[in-house]
């Protein structure tokens, strides 16, 4: 269990002090995948340095599994860095040791005989998929290679959580998916907790069960990735969750706006599906029960995650006045989420 | 006597080759001594400035900053002294440590004091280029100041380390050769006293062709090794 009590921090700067994090609680729990989002500047790299003490909060307390990170120093800080695995957005391998070496260079930290290290690190290259790798150095390897050899350094002592520094930012968008798919194959297997800072909701959709939103050094929303998904509330989250469910936000726009101009009397409505709603009939079954009404899709999306499926529909309705009247209720009895975007004149 | 000037260069009858392998094996001697107490000083100064420049808090950074500036003037007064000057102000110094500011031995004060800050630099600079983030890295894992040091700092820059030591060297060989006029032996000392003194110019051609000959030997196995060591392009 991690936990963020009443924590701030602050920066001496020539321009006089700036707050990187101001009073902020947040918890993970066991086991749990936790996605921090934010635009730089946010805090957020600052917050999840705090969790193994490269920075010290200025007042608050980080509590990991009960150790108070920010109250250690020198040995016991160093010790207890062992328990917490880093992975980072440039991987930060050493260029002059091999893929195995770089491996077992925790382990050396940690003080570990040459057998045990061996050993150790040839099971991790067979974890995160890099077996006939193991001599290569760092430069004759691609990106999602160098991250993979980054995953298994941060898994060498057996962490109980794993930060992931902006872990997949640096690397093209089918690599970044194996990445992730890897660091959900070991959350499964290790039941490790792991904490992930991103500006990219992809990632968070894609492994993360718990999302936490920053804003100006502020916790500004967080909870299950379904439900923030599904009922964004601040502005900053609603701009995250569009980045990420409706890509295609800008053609959706000219298309719904030349909708309206075509058909100024009909109904233009944005709808969310989530787990199993998906896979019912819910369209065809409005149009069965509320006579007289036809309908258009303007564009229409779905994306799978930690916690079900979410899908988007934007979809015109046209018809007599009492029909479209009828339209909205029915949908909100289904527990369709609805936003209406335009309605007649 | 334009056929006569030439000539004089290839009489290579008057040269006392007993004389050229002795004072070679001076310069080689004064070259490698120096040169390796160079690296292992150079390294423990550019350590400090390196070490002294990271950020820190309270206490700790005022006796960095003192540190750091301390040692840095130091290094850039010693790098500006002229080599030649160095070995004249240091002769009382000399002669309280070796006993003698006559032979090689006598030179190797000099030697080092002058190169040491030069190498001083290189080192520092040769950290700075290791990329932050590793040394976070091993900060993360646990690390402490000198496993930093050792494994990653030392072992990191190691090419650049290296390529450092040859300059060094190369200017060492440079510095052996004018300490050699003020009686610090050597082929320096050798083309000064028989060459220019009893101008013999075979002699000074014979020493000229040797000192570039040990560079080039020396700036082979510099390159080479660090070609060797490193492991980021290829």
């Amino acid at each position: 269990m991690i936990e963020f009590k009443h924590v701030s921090k602050e920066f001496v700067t020539n321009n006089g002090k700036v707050s990187a994090v101001s009073d902020l609680n947040l918890s993970v729990e066991d086991g749990n995948i936790l996605g921090i989002v934010g635009y730089s500047g946010a805090g957020k790299s600052t917050l999840i340095r705090m969790l193994n003490g490269l920075e010290t909060p200025t007042s608050g307390e980080v509590d990991v599994n009960g150790a108070k990170i920010a109250s250690l120093t020198g040995k016991v800080l160093r010790k207890q860095r062992q328990k917490i695995g880093m992975i980072f957005q440039h991987f930060n391998l050493l260029w002059s040791r091999t893929v195995v070496e770089n491996i077992m260079f925790p382990l050396e930290i940690a003080g570990l005989g040459k057998a045990e290290r061996l050993a150790k690190a040839e099971e991790l290259t067979t974890l995160v998929g890099l077996k006939g790798k193991e001599n290569a150095y760092p430069s004759e390897l691609s990106g999602g290679q160098k991250q993979r050899v980054g995953i298994a350094r941060a898994l060498a002592n057996d962490p109980e959580i794993l930060i992931c520094d902006e872990a997949t930012s640096a690397l093209d968008p089918q690599t970044t998916d194996e990445i992730l798919d890897l660091l959900l194959q070991i959350n499964h297997k290790l039941n490790l907790t792991i904490v992930l800072i991103t500006h990219e909701m992809h990632v968070v959709r894609k492994i993360c069960d718990h999302v936490a939103v920053m804003e100006n050094g502020k916790l500004v929303e967080d909870g299950l990735v379904l439900d923030v998904f599904k009922r964004p509330q601040q502005d900053v989250t609603k701009r995250f969750v569009n980045q990420e469910v409706t890509p295609a936000m800008h053609d959706t726009e000219i298309a719904v706006h030349e909708l309206i101009e075509a058909y100024p009397q009909g109904l233009i409505v944005q709808l969310t599906f989530h787990s199993t709603q998906t896979q019912m009939p819910i369209i065809s079954e409005m149009l069965r029960q509320i006579p007289e009404i036809d309908f258009n899709i303007v564009e229409g999306s779905i994306h799978q995650t930690q916690g079900g499926p979410i899908g988007t529909l934007y979809i015109q309705l046209t018809g007599p006045k009492e029909s479209l009247d009828q339209a909205i209720p029915f949908l909100q009895k289904m527990k369709v989420e609805t936003e209406v975007l335009h309605y007649g004149d | 006597m334009g056929t006569n000037t030439w000539a004089s260069y290839f009489n290579f009858s008057a040269v006392n080759w007993v004389d050229f392998w002795a004072n070679t094996w001076e310069t080689i001697s004064m070259t490698l001594i120096s040169t390796i107490a160079v690296a292992i000083l150079g390294i423990l100064l550019g350590l400090i400035l390196f070490e002294t420049k990271q950020k820190t808090t309270g206490k700790i950074m005022i006796w960095s900053k003192v540190i750091n500036w301390v040692v840095s003037a130091l290094v850039n007064i010693f790098r500006s002294i002229p080599f030649i000057i160095l070995i004249v102000l240091l002769l009382p110094f000399t002669k309280a440590l070796v006993g003698s500011i006559i032979g090689p031995v006598a030179a190797l004060p000099a030697l080092i004091i002058s190169a040491a800050p030069f190498y001083a630099r290189m080192v520092e600079l040769a950290f700075r280029e290791i990329d932050y983030g590793v040394i976070e890295a091993a900060e993360a894992m646990g690390a402490n100041k000198i496993q930093i040091i050792w494994k990653v700092l030392l072992r990191e820059s190691l090419p650049a380390l290296i390529s450092g030591v040859t300059v060094t060297g190369i200017t060492i060989i440079g510095y052996t050769a004018m300490a050699g006029t003020i009686g610090a032996g050597g082929l320096g000392n050798w083309a000064f006293i028989e060459g220019y003194g009893a101008n013999n110019n075979t002699v000074t051609l014979v020493a000229t062709v040797t000192i570039i000959i040990i560079v080039a030997i020396f700036q082979l196995i510099g390159d080479q090794s660090a070609k060797l060591i490193d492991k980021r392009n290829n």
